[in-house]
């Protein structure tokens, strides 16, 4: 089968690629387009380890078709910096010590990013509801819980 | 329907490392040109903090600033032998090669430093922050970076270490059995307190209390991660986590993270955590290591704490509401076992 072209912006960043059909979103973005922050975990949409943000929302990129990002605005943690300054939520999760191994955070990155985007003052419920489907195996949660929360304190200060 | 409430406790003593036939654990220390330092180990950081806790070892040792040390583990292939990130042996055992190996590069740097500043070495200290003086007099001083340069450039000389630490093989005593397996222990003891529901068999694990003495906590953060996520994991080991729950019948063995079950965010227990300090004769500045004991204890605490509540001991892994309700009916009724105090 041919591969299909696929256009779409990475980090506001325009990205053209061939993809092969049926292939997903993340095998584009890790293989495709040499972005390596959204990790391949189970490839079945339960660990979350993949998530990326399209047009703002949160979406597991292996269970995501890579021409449905056709157009589309994609987000992933390696665009999360801007130059040397950390994001908020990268700068809360190193000093509330919320990674260990670290195969989650990028998930969990993204998937804070799209809560905090849309509410900025999330209550702990809010966050562990928009957390829930990822899953660490170090942390206990509860760290990146207090790192989430801290990074929307460090917002409004 | 009613809840039972639960407490239990278990301790722990918890040997760091293993020996085998022998345990040893190397580095190699080298400075870069402008008087940086890099540590090559082939030990790995899983998440542990075993990078943050070497480089920190290391900084301490050379007596220069942290900033100005790197640690690469990348390459078992390029790296010193190490037998490995297990057994809770990192921080002990290749903390005490990284001292050995930088104690060996800070006298090459004190020696070249001497011979350029014309004193003894013997003379000479660290401040910590990057420069060399003559003890007594700190505005005779060389930076490192300079030393650095001139041991390389001038003097053709490497400041450089090589480290290893060996826990020797025990043998063991033909008439007695005996041996020393273990050089160092940590400890703690830990709280459960959890509800019992009689009607479901479910539990809550609603707070942890306990007491880590891992030696001197090198890096209390870290520390306290690793007990607080080694907790959850215990918690999840205890009531949720199994390929085969009717093991050896491999029925209703889960086949994806949806069916095998974890607590997740919802379920964070509150934990308090107080760590007690007694360093350790053998282990670098006194740090043990608190490693695979963050999860060890939580396990029979909750079951001790489940047998609490109603009064039914369960013995195989994990403790799921069908083996508490059948517990309970096969003794005609939950049999809480009351609290003193």
């Amino acid at each position: 089968m041919p591969k299909i072209p696929v256009r779409f912006t990475l980090n506001e960043a325009e990205v053209g690629l061939f993809v092969e059909p049926q292939s997903n979103l993340l095998e584009a973005l890790r293989r495709g387009a040499g972005d390596l922050s959204p990790k391949y975990g189970c490839g079945q949409g339960t660990c979350g380890a993949c998530t990326v943000l399209i047009d703002g929302e949160p979406h597991l990129s292996c269970l995501t078709l890579a021409e449905a990002a056709e157009g589309r605005r994609i987000e992933t943690t390696a665009g999360l910096a801007q130059g040397s300054s950390l994001h908020a939520l990268q700068t809360a999760f190193i000093e509330g010590f919320a990674a260990q191994c670290g195969y989650c955070t990028p998930g969990m990155l993204m998937a804070a990013k799209a809560l905090l985007d849309r509410n900025p003052r999330p209550s702990r419920e809010e966050v562990i509801d928009a957390i829930s489907g990822n899953l660490c195996r170090c942390t206990g949660y509860e760290p990146i819980v207090d790192a989430i929360l801290a990074a929307t304190e460090g917002r409004a200060a | 329907m009613t809840l039972h409430s639960g407490r239990g406790f278990a301790c722990i003593n918890y040997p760091i490392g293993m020996n085998l036939g022998g345990d040893p654990a190397q580095a190699l220390v080298h400075s870069t040109p402008d008087g940086k330092f890099m540590v090559t180990l082939s030990a790995i950081d899983l998440g542990q903090g075993m990078k943050s806790v070497t480089r920190q070892i290391a900084a301490e040792a050379l007596g220069v600033p942290i900033d100005d040390v790197y640690v690469d583990t990348a390459d078992s292939d390029t790296g010193p032998h190490d037998m490995g990130s297990f057994a809770s042996r990192g921080t002990h055992r290749v903390g005490n090669a990284v001292i050995r190996a930088a104690s060996e590069a800070r006298a090459h740097m004190m020696e070249a430093a001497a011979e350029e500043l014309e004193v003894s070495p013997a003379d000479l200290d660290t401040d910590g922050a990057g420069n060399i003086h003559v003890k007594g007099a700190p505005t005779r001083r060389i930076t490192v970076a300079e030393t650095a340069i001139a041991a390389q450039f001038k003097q053709g000389r490497t400041l450089s270490g090589r480290g290893i630490f060996l826990i020797e093989p025990s043998g063991v005593d033909p008439d007695t059995g005996e041996m020393s397996p273990v050089t160092c222990f940590a400890h703690a003891a830990l709280i459960i307190d959890l509800t019992v529901d009689d009607e479901t068999g479910e539990v809550e694990v609603t707070k942890i209390n306990s007491a880590y003495e891992v030696g001197r906590a090198l890096n209390s953060r870290l520390v306290e991660q690793q007990l607080i996520g080694g907790a959850w994991m215990g918690v999840s080991h205890a009531l949720y986590e199994t390929t085969e729950p009717y093991y050896p019948d491999r029925r209703e063995g889960p086949l994806d993270f949806n069916a095998y079950l974890m607590p997740g965010p919802g379920e964070i227990v509150p934990h308090d955590i107080a760590i007690l300090e007694r360093p350790a004769p053998d282990a670098p500045f006194g740090g043990k290591g608190p490693g695979e004991m963050c999860a060890n204890p939580v396990l029979p605490a909750i079951a001790n704490a489940v047998y609490n509540a109603v009064g039914v001991r369960i013995d195989a892994l994990p403790i799921t509401p069908e083996k508490i309700l059948r517990g309970i009916l096969a003794q005609g009724g939950a049999r809480p076992q009351g609290q003193r105090g």
